[in-house]
């Protein structure tokens, strides 16, 4: 085997391919049978997709980087299921380009924080966390609400989306805007289509308690609210294991 | 810079230049949002500066032929500057958010200076930022040496050092920028992505070319390292990566990959990022400066082929560690940590393979502190690469995951042994790359030594303690069967732990702007005597003699 090797090392392209060839087979069995394999994903046939003002927000935490300190995924450990909820089926992070599972708890995993607390308890603690939590080390959000929210391009972001995977509508890219808007403007002519287009159950509400301004904070919290809420399936007994 | 360069290959910098400078400006016209015009500008500039900087010295007189008798250096000189600078700035964004942690409020009340932002510019600016350019430096550095062929040509190592520059800075104002993809390791937004393929395809090539030129029959061990690491950071670079952007005008991307396969693959490329980057690649780096240092060569042949392959080929299974009892599938995880136990028999060969090459030499180990800290690194090699194989078992990972235990046990490898690995290569290659008898002082090496070490250990302890305190009382019950800490609990009992960890990075960062005092001091002295340099140079074409390797 040695002799073999006194041998390679002597041929330059040979020693690449071998080093390619060694390196490519781990990552091969374990990622390609994830996207044939169907189990591996679990059916939701009810889950929805996010609104237009849930993506915005959505990338707010991303941009911000929440990630680093809270995670996105309950492991099926008892204490975790006591102290946040059901552990996460694959089939929540479906749609979410990418995953935000996280590798860190400086602060509590967030999978089910949807309808936890209330949008003002949000509000205040992301304009400064130790107002509502007063030992928080979080640092603290307040201009998101001054920050008006940029929501011209949402359909473009929702039709990138969709180019992979994502299953949005002709109808949800062409009125993402209007969408985002009335989201956070109950009251508005344009709160309707929101329902129409994502469902009953979709939160509208003006989020950061000023209707008629869309800022950032409305979004975020509009994201915060829905966080294990796209489907009921890890609230059913046993969920349905592929088909 | 410019002089070393042939009059063809000042025109073809010019031509890159202007195409650098036209992608810049191609970037601010399309962008649709603030950051992609930033990022236009920062290339438009770095182009036109590049250009007149080209165009000020393009009648200046052309290299002699006389240049191919000696190496080529002058890359290797400007990344280790390059490294140094990176590391400073790196360094206090880490300690500054680590006093964040402690005290919430060190912070102004602006998005860029949030714990969120901030905290890739303190990953990426010691990965890719110190590691990188280290790592670029001393390939180049070694690559030369240790085939006794010169590197092919003046500008392609220009261009890989300065492209990869580029890509880091574009990179760090992205995140101050809120500019992140949120994979981790893996920030940077798709053009930035793009133009590292290219500076990296470029850098593949070098070593190919330089290689396949090589006057020593054999491909010497740092080689083989210094190649995996090109070749599969590239792999892992392009696979992770994969995404559509929302308009050629947005910075913004969407992952090609969702939920549990995107889990996947982004831990697959966050361990191998690990793996190749800042282990492979600085393996490659240790086996050349250690025994070199040393003067003795490398304790086993047969240790390093079996370190090698097993390392190449084992690593790229362990990714899987980073998810157990997820929703990722079980059969996953599990081979991922049946894997990670595995590696511990490659790396260990790797460390033992190092420390047994001291033998005979230990005294010089004890009186040369640049060769302790390559001795040490070699140590926390061994001790993080057990660590690593011992959290990455599920039961294990159910209490470290997702604590500081994590963030301690990056930091044994990052502190102990990157930093260390790096500053011993610094500091053995420094003299000989301006041609100086020694460092400008032995003393501050020392200084830097101490300060470094004990930075470490305070660091890594601190962090043990309040990862596996945190994990303990997140799963603590009480006697009526109910949990008995609420997560803000953990948060507090973490605080005098942060402050440690602050300290002991503050301790790191000391010891790393007596570092490059000692380095400037010592470029500012002056020359060695010329004899004295007549035998580091490449063996002239033709003339097929085989030369002696630092081993094997």
């Amino acid at each position: 085997m040695f002799n073999l090797h006194y041998r390679l090392e002597r041929k330059t392209i040979g020693f690449l391919l071998a080093i390619i060839v060694a390196a490519s087979i781990g990552g091969a069995v374990e990622i390609i049978p994830l996207f044939t394999i169907h189990q591996t994903v679990e059916d939701a046939p009810n889950m929805r997709v996010y609104t237009p003002l849930e993506i915005a927000g959505r990338n707010i935490y991303i941009r911000e980087g929440c990630y680093a300190c809270h995670s996105q995924m309950i492991r099926t450990l008892r204490d975790e299921v006591e102290r946040y909820g059901p552990y996460s089926l694959a089939v929540e992070s479906k749609y979410d380009h990418p995953m935000l599972w996280g590798s860190k708890r400086t602060g509590p995993d967030l999978a089910r924080m949807g309808n936890k607390y209330s949008d003002e308890w949000h509000v205040r603690h992301l304009n400064n966390p130790r107002d509502v939590v007063p030992q928080s080390v979080m640092p603290h959000y307040s201009w998101l609400g001054r920050t008006e929210l940029r929501s011209d391009d949402l359909g473009a972001h929702l039709a990138a989306l969709r180019k992979v995977g994502v299953p949005y509508t002709d109808e949800m890219i062409a009125n993402a805007r209007l969408d985002a808007y009335g989201q956070a403007a109950p009251d508005t002519p344009y709160a309707e289509g929101v329902t129409k287009r994502y469902g009953a159950a979709t939160n509208v509400r003006a989020f950061d308690g000023k209707p008629g301004n869309l800022t950032e904070l409305d979004a975020l919290v509009a994201y915060l609210q829905i966080l294990g809420k796209l489907t009921d399936a890890a609230h059913k007994p046993v969920a349905a294991a592929g088909g | 810079m410019i002089a070393q360069l042939t009059k063809y290959e000042r025109q073809l910098a010019l031509i890159i230049l202007v195409a650098v400078s036209v992608c810049g400006l191609a970037m601010v016209a399309v962008a649709q949002d603030n950051v992609l015009g930033v990022h236009g500008a920062i290339v438009l500039l770095a182009g036109i500066l590049g250009a007149f900087g080209v165009i000020s010295s393009y009648y200046d007189p052309e290299p002699g032929d006389d240049r191919l008798e000696r190496y080529f250096d002058d890359p290797s000189r400007m990344g280790i500057i390059l490294a140094m600078v990176w590391l400073v700035p790196a360094l206090f964004v880490g300690d500054w958010i680590a006093w964040q942690l402690a005290y919430p409020d060190l912070t102004f009340d602006a998005a860029w200076s949030s714990f969120g932002r901030l905290r890739p510019v303190h990953t990426s600016g010691v990965i890719f930022g110190f590691g990188g350019n280290a790592l670029i430096a001393t390939s180049f550095y070694v690559l030369q040496r240790t085939t006794r062929a010169r590197l092919p040509d003046q500008l392609s190592p220009w261009f890989v050092l300065l492209g990869y520059n580029l890509f880091c800075v574009i990179a760090a104002t992205g995140y101050l920028m809120g500019v992140t993809q949120s994979k981790e390791y893996a920030e940077p937004e798709w053009y930035a992505d793009i133009w590292l393929v290219i500076v990296w395809v470029t850098y593949f090539i070098i070593y190919l070319r330089t290689l396949v030129r090589r006057k020593e029959p054999h491909i010497y061990v740092s080689n083989w390292y210094y190649m995996a690491f090109i070749l599969v950071v590239a792999i892992l670079h392009i696979v992770n990566n994969l995404a559509i952007p929302v308009s050629l005008g947005h910075a913004k991307s969407y992952s090609a990959f969702s939920g549990v396969q995107d889990a996947m693959t982004q831990w697959w490329y966050g361990h191998n990022a690990v793996a190749f980057f800042l282990t492979a690649g600085f393996l490659g780096m240790m086996y050349y400066y250690l025994p070199v240092r040393a003067g003795r060569p490398i304790f086993s042949y047969r240790l390093s082929i079996i370190s090698f392959w097993g390392i190449t080929f084992m690593y790229m299974w362990a990714g899987s560690h980073h998810l157990h009892y997820t929703a990722l599938p079980q059969w996953v995880q599990t081979l991922g940590m049946t894997f990670s136990v595995m590696l511990l028999v490659p790396s260990w060969a790797s460390a033992g393979n190092a420390l047994l090459t001291l033998n005979g030499a230990w005294h010089k180990v004890r009186d040369d502190a640049t060769l302790r800290f390559m001795m040490v690194a070699a140590v926390f090699y061994g001790l993080v690469t057990f660590e690593g194989s011992f959290m990455a078992i599920r039961s294990v990972n159910s209490l470290s995951h997702y604590t500081d235990w994590t963030v301690g046990h990056v930091h044994v490898g990052a502190l102990g042994w990157v930093a260390m690995i790096t500053f011993g290569a610094i500091y053995a290659s420094v003299p000989w790359l301006w041609k100086r008898e020694r460092m400008y002082s032995a003393r501050l090496v020392e200084v830097h030594f101490w300060l470094a070490l004990a930075g470490t250990v305070i660091y890594v302890f601190a962090m043990w303690n309040s990862g596996i305190i945190q994990g303990l009382m997140w799963r603590t019950y009480n006697e009526s069967g109910t949990l008995a800490y609420s997560f803000v609990e953990s948060v507090v009992a973490m605080h005098p732990y942060y402050i440690a960890r602050a300290i002991g990075g503050l301790f790191f960062l000391i010891g790393a702007l007596v570092a490059c005092y000692n380095i400037w001091m010592t470029i500012r002295t002056a020359d060695q005597p010329a004899d004295q340099r007549l035998a580091d140079r490449p063996v002239p074409a033709l003339a097929g003699a085989t030369a002696p390797q630092p081993a094997e």
